[in-house]
């Protein structure tokens, strides 16, 4: 038999049954669709990971206090703004080195409050971080020596206390203290699941009197190019170990941020995919059971075929080509549910999705296989068939 | 001339559920490309087992069985079904016409298997259903015709490849009589203008149509007489 003739005969048997063909069809629909999806969401959410990290400004390499192992208490830091003297001796170049000390705090001004991340900088911070001014201006140089209770707003935090004012030269306090706001920030939205645009910048050295304490909980380095980063780290990290010979101190680069974010990701992608790749699977399983009835019920049928010359072989192929129709079908159906609804999840909700060739090809050549598979079975039991017991079935 | 098919001494024994049960017990039979043969006998006497074995869509368990010159025994399903397509036309008491399927399309399908392009089946379908008086109804389907134009059509797709034996089992059982009769009608001018025709009945009125009769009884033959 001509292959045509068999897509033809396949085709025309999924058209005599055709709310039994849409229903098998509809489980291969939705384990596609899912598969499309979620492996689209992964990937948004990886992307969107990705560019966030990348976006707080390159070659970065962040210093913090403490082990970073899996099992390791978090530590409390020892280091001072005297440690980040000697850093930016090491690295050479004052500008390329912020510190934070970071606080939880009320932020108030008149009737109104926010809950903000006071952050104890620098002046320097933008030049290590990606930060742009929306207005007013940042911090300066004796802004930090004389510890000038001065503060830049984040966007979120500037809308909340003074909605469409200019908060310019107006005052707030933070933790019961007065401070007067020179600056706010351009929105940045979420990064890493943080806030950012509820940041508050001050002097580092205000932070640290309003606080009560004289240290700071990390550094963050900008490195002039990505060769230098292995080596600032090691010479880094030794400084500080011989500054506290005490305490342990650990350097992180983005890229491994990004090494560890994306494996997590790519794990949790793979589980998704694995899910709905199940729900394939049962789809697989309810179009080898429709097969089996097809094949039950045109027992009489493949007698005939039989009898006027068909071979097992050609019945075989009628019946494989009917499973792989039904699912190859499901398939195109399941890839463009799926990508209707990536569209519609990175449009309506804060979850990104991205959509990538390789997933789209790989649905549509696992619904085939998915076909091919839980085809043959019944495909075989017809082409088995012997003709005389099949002809007398009623 | 060589006959169109020998069975010499066959017998078939079914195994069914361990117990094996002997249908063909040594059953000889010639049938000549001219004959117009009818298998009489009651139910169990295992004229439907002789008529599956002629027709090739079984094999004997002993004996040697030759059809188109062709012994049965060493061929597989594939090459059995080649034989079918080649030299066999079947029609059945139940017609079993594809139900979704227009007449001409019904009478094709035996050549679909022979690897024809649509084109040349459809041309020889239509020619077929002309042949058995059907031209006006290449279009119809099964549901839209009498049960003798029914039988007709399923007389057309035993015919469509040229076989050389017409294989009928019961081909009146479903008909009124003169219906019947001129389902028999077609049949013998098949058989005059050069197809053997076996038909199986147990109607003593068909068969006696026919040129030789064969009487079976408990899996033999027990009398072949010609008429």
């Amino acid at each position: 038999m001509r292959l045509a003739e068999a897509w033809r005969v396949a085709l025309d048997a999924l058209r005599a049954n055709r709310l039994r063909s849409v229903l098998t069809m509809l489980g291969v629909v939705i384990g596609v669709a899912a598969v499309v999806a979620l492996v689209g969401i992964g990937t948004g959410t990886k992307g969107q990971i990705e560019q966030q990290v990348e976006g707080l400004g390159s070659n970065l390499l962040l210093v913090v206090p403490g082990r970073l192992e899996a099992g390791s208490a978090p530590a409390a830091s020892t280091m001072t703004l005297d440690d980040v003297e000697a850093v930016a001796r090491v690295v050479g170049d004052r500008d390329r080195v912020a510190a934070t000390i970071a606080s939880g705090e009320t932020v108030r001004a008149g009737s109104r409050s926010a809950f903000g991340s006071m952050q104890g900088v620098l002046e320097n911070t933008p030049s290590v971080f990606v930060r742009r001014l929306d207005r007013g201006s940042y911090l300066t140089r004796t802004d930090v020596t004389t510890g000038r209770r001065v503060a830049v707003l984040g966007a979120g935090t500037a809308t909340t206390l003074f909605g469409d004012r200019d908060p310019i030269g107006r005052q707030i306090t933070i933790g019961g203290v007065r401070f007067r706001v020179i600056g706010t920030f351009e929105r940045l939205g979420q990064s890493l699941g943080v806030d950012r645009d509820s940041e508050v910048h001050v002097p580092v050295t205000a932070a640290q009197r309003l606080l009560g304490t004289d240290r700071i909980d990390g550094l963050a380095i900008r490195a002039p190019d990505r060769e230098r980063i292995d080596q600032l780290s090691t010479s880094v990290v030794d400084t500080l170990t011989e500054r506290h010979p005490d305490s342990d101190f650990s350097a992180v680069t983005q890229e491994q941020i990004l090494g560890v974010l994306g494996d997590i990701l790519g794990v949790l992608t793979g589980v998704l995919a694995a899910i709905a790749g199940i729900s394939l699977l049962v789809g697989g399983v309810g179009v080898s059971n429709i097969m089996l009835v097809s094949v039950r019920e045109r027992t009489k049928e493949i007698g005939l075929r039989k009898a006027v010359g068909a071979r097992p072989r050609d019945i075989g192929v009628q019946f494989l080509l009917e499973a792989v129709l039904l699912t190859t079908i499901g398939g195109i159906l399941g890839m463009a549910l799926g990508v209707t609804s990536a569209i519609l999840v990175d449009a309506f909700s804060p979850v990104p999705a991205a959509i990538t060739w390789w997933s789209l090809a790989l649905a549509f050549g696992v619904s085939a296989v998915v076909g091919i598979v839980f085809g043959v079975v019944p495909a075989q039991r017809a082409g088995r068939l012997d003709p005389v017991v099949a002809l007398r079935t009623e | 001339m060589t006959a169109a098919i020998v069975a010499t001494d066959v017998s078939r024994t079914y195994d069914l559920d361990g117990v094996s049960v002997s249908a063909l017990r040594g059953v000889s039979l010639t049938i000549e490309p001219t004959d117009y043969v009818a298998i009489v006998g009651t139910s169990g006497s295992g004229k439907s087992t002789l008529m599956h074995l002629l027709g090739g869509l079984d094999r004997p368990t002993g004996g040697t069985l030759l059809i188109g010159g062709r012994d049965v025994s060493g061929l597989d399903p594939g090459e059995m079904a080649k034989l079918r397509n080649e030299t066999i036309g079947f029609v059945f008491q139940s017609f079993h016409l594809l139900a979704r399927t227009t007449a001409r399309d019904n009478v094709a399908l035996p050549l679909v298997y022979r690897g024809l392009g649509r084109r040349e089946r459809r041309r020889r379908a239509t020619e077929m259903l002309e042949r058995v008086g059907l031209a006006h109804r290449v279009d119809h389907r099964p549901n839209q015709m009498s049960g003798g134009e029914q039988q007709r059509v399923a007389i057309a797709r035993a015919l469509v490849t040229g076989p050389s034996v017409l294989l009928a089992d019961e081909p009146t059982g479903n008909l009124d009589s003169a219906t019947g009769q001129s389902v028999l009608a077609l049949l013998e001018s098949l058989n005059s203008e050069g197809v053997a025709v076996v038909l199986v009945t147990h109607d003593r009125e068909v068969a006696a149509r026919a040129h030789r009769q064969i009487v079976m009884r408990d899996g033999l033959i027990v009398s072949e007489a010609a008429v």
